[in-house]
């Protein structure tokens, strides 16, 4: 498809890529979900736990100071990764789940009253809607919901007319694992900032298929996990600005996140370490700098492009199939088709999917206020990784012309 | 293609999920409830007349996939004209059937209940066939809420 993209030599990097499912080779259209992982991250796993492994920021010993120089060059990669001014920015959580979480909590609890408004929108995952609902409850805060239109992209003027002086934070997905749309951010957060108010980007989608920049994007927290971006699960990023990061309290409480500690007060620890309470995922993060490493080897322009011409490729195929309705339609898409077939629920697609040796999701994608505003329960979603090629498109393809046809 | 599918995807499957039975809104029912899955979205609304201790009539409403839509289907043909202690006893053999506890494949005048047997060896969706049944379940239970399968 590119003749600059070897997707076949990037395809020999990824073992499992070397799977059959039920006798057949594995065509792993799950991205959205979690990405497969690279060698060099399982090589960097293993070589962590076999050679440096201790605890970090505790020890005198050799390896315990090995161990914290890798975690930390781990987060100055990433730091460099998404262009954040200081190592004090970023944030290592389990997570994008627990990154809102910790801004709702920290940020949110201490800075909201009741009354004032968190700003969201209809595209977004139940992770960026559940911890804002936690914390209306306990502040008396109001969430409010900038609908989206019927091809899966905000409706600006009314999120516009929903930004007011009562709206204290805003956060907004910046690509829909559901719908693929990818979200005017940057316009978002100009409004948002007109108004004086931050705004915090859910990056987990969005990440692993476009270079991201904080700066640019002038957000003032951004929040992805490293599963989905060839990294291990169990470590995640929350960016945050400084000036933020500083003047909020720390979430949760334990050893790191302390610079003295008595019985009658605690002294809490510098940015970034105020906010990592407990022995961090140690090798998770390093393998997390390991994927950094390896996707910026081959570039996010060239991903980004590269899928790009895979969800037009798939997008093409699939209007041809008259009983196929595409979800999510957006102008600005990432690389992913959720569709509905007529008459044949997602799950037994999926199902029969599964028995090709192809993996896609079926079901609300933890997105049910997208599912009830397209007026389906679910839907079936190939999500496209940079590892993924025509021909797999071709196999979906041919396996849903299958389904349509046993389904009669 | 499928021809592994074929234990899951019956001929009897296809055909009740394309002409479910008892497909309707039940006005005069002694019992209505709703049942959730959470994990895929399915919803059902299941309508019970109960007569007695006797099940009369039962019918449902609602959008599932082939597995839960014809078992919800195949459920309301077993279930009606038993009585409730029967009813709570099919209940118990069919999880047996579905989870495959019971590896029996002839179940006697309850032999449409084998056509789901084939759920056992597709754990993940185990979940779709039990739906109306857990719903039944709660039903003549009486529990008020929302049945979910999670």
């Amino acid at each position: 498809m590119s003749a600059t993209f070897d997707v076949a030599r990037i395809r020999q990097d990824f073992p499992i890529l070397g799977e059959t499912i039920h006798g057949k080779p594995l065509v792993y259209l799950d991205n959205a979900a979690s990405t497969q992982k690279p060698k060099a991250v399982l090589d960097t796993l293993r070589h962590v736990y076999e050679h440096d492994y201790a605890n970090v920021h505790r020890g005198v010993h050799t390896l315990s100071q090995r161990a914290t120089d890798l975690f930390e060059g781990a987060r100055e990669k990433i730091r460099a990764f998404i262009n954040a001014r200081d190592i004090k920015e970023i944030i290592f959580v389990r997570g994008t789940t627990e990154a809102v979480n910790l801004v709702a909590q920290s940020y949110g609890r201490s800075s909201l009253q009741a009354g004032d408004e968190i700003l969201i929108t209809a595209m977004e995952h139940h992770s960026n809607i559940v911890p804002w609902q936690m914390l209306c409850q306990q502040t008396g805060a109001v969430l409010k919901v900038a609908p989206i239109n019927l091809v899966g992209e905000i409706i600006m003027e009314e999120f516009e007319a929903l930004l007011t002086e009562r709206t204290k934070l805003v956060s907004v997905v910046h690509m829909s694992n559901a719908l693929g749309t990818i979200n005017p951010v940057k316009r978002i957060v100009e409004l948002a900032h007109a108004k004086g108010v931050p705004v915090m980007l859910d990056g987990a989608q969005a990440i692993p298929h476009m270079p991201v920049d904080v700066q640019a994007l002038d957000c003032d927290f951004y929040a992805f996990s490293g599963h989905k971006l060839c990294g291990p699960s169990g470590i995640g990023v929350l960016y945050g600005k400084e000036a933020l990061l500083k003047a909020m309290p720390p979430w949760q409480g334990g050893g790191d996140m302390i610079r003295m500690v008595t019985f009658a007060k605690s002294e809490y620890n510098t940015l970034p370490y105020k906010f990592e309470a407990g022995t961090p995922a140690i090798a998770e993060a390093v393998g997390l700098g390991e994927a950094v490493d390896y996707l910026q080897t081959i570039g996010m322009d060239k991903i980004a492009a590269y899928e790009q011409l895979l969800l037009d490729y798939a997008t093409q195929k699939a209007l041809e199939i008259p009983a196929l309705k595409i979800i999510g339609t957006a102008n600005d898409k990432g690389a992913i088709l959720g569709f509905t077939l007529h008459h044949i629920h997602p799950h037994d697609i999926g199902t029969m999917l599964d028995q090709l040796g192809i993996a896609v999701r079926a079901g609300h994608h933890c997105a049910m206020p997208v599912m009830d505003f397209f007026g389906v329960p679910a839907t079936a979603r190939a999500s496209f990784s940079f590892y993924n090629t025509a021909e797999e498109v071709d196999v979906l393809i041919d396996g849903i012309k299958q389904i349509i046809e046993v389904f009669g | 293609m499928f021809d592994e599918l074929r234990d899951l995807y019956q001929e009897v499957v296809f055909d009740h999920n394309r002409n479910p039975r008892n497909f309707r809104v039940m006005e005069d029912a002694s019992r209505k409830i709703d049942g959730f899955n959470p994990l895929c979205g399915d919803r059902i609304t299941l309508y019970v007349k109960v007569n007695g201790n006797v099940i009369e009539d039962v019918s449902f409403q609602g959008s599932g996939c082939a597995i839960s839509t014809a078992s919800a289907s195949l459920m309301t043909e077993i279930v009606r004209g038993h009585t409730e202690e029967e009813t709570h006893e099919i209940f118990e053999l069919f999880h047996r059937i579905v989870t495959g506890e019971d590896q029996r494949t002839d179940f006697g005048e309850l032999g449409k209940l084998a056509v789901l047997a084939g759920v056992r060896a597709y754990p993940a969706r185990v979940k779709c066939a039990t739906l109306a049944w857990h719903s039944l379940e709660a039903a003549l239970k009486e529990e008020a809420e929302t049945v979910s399968t999670e």
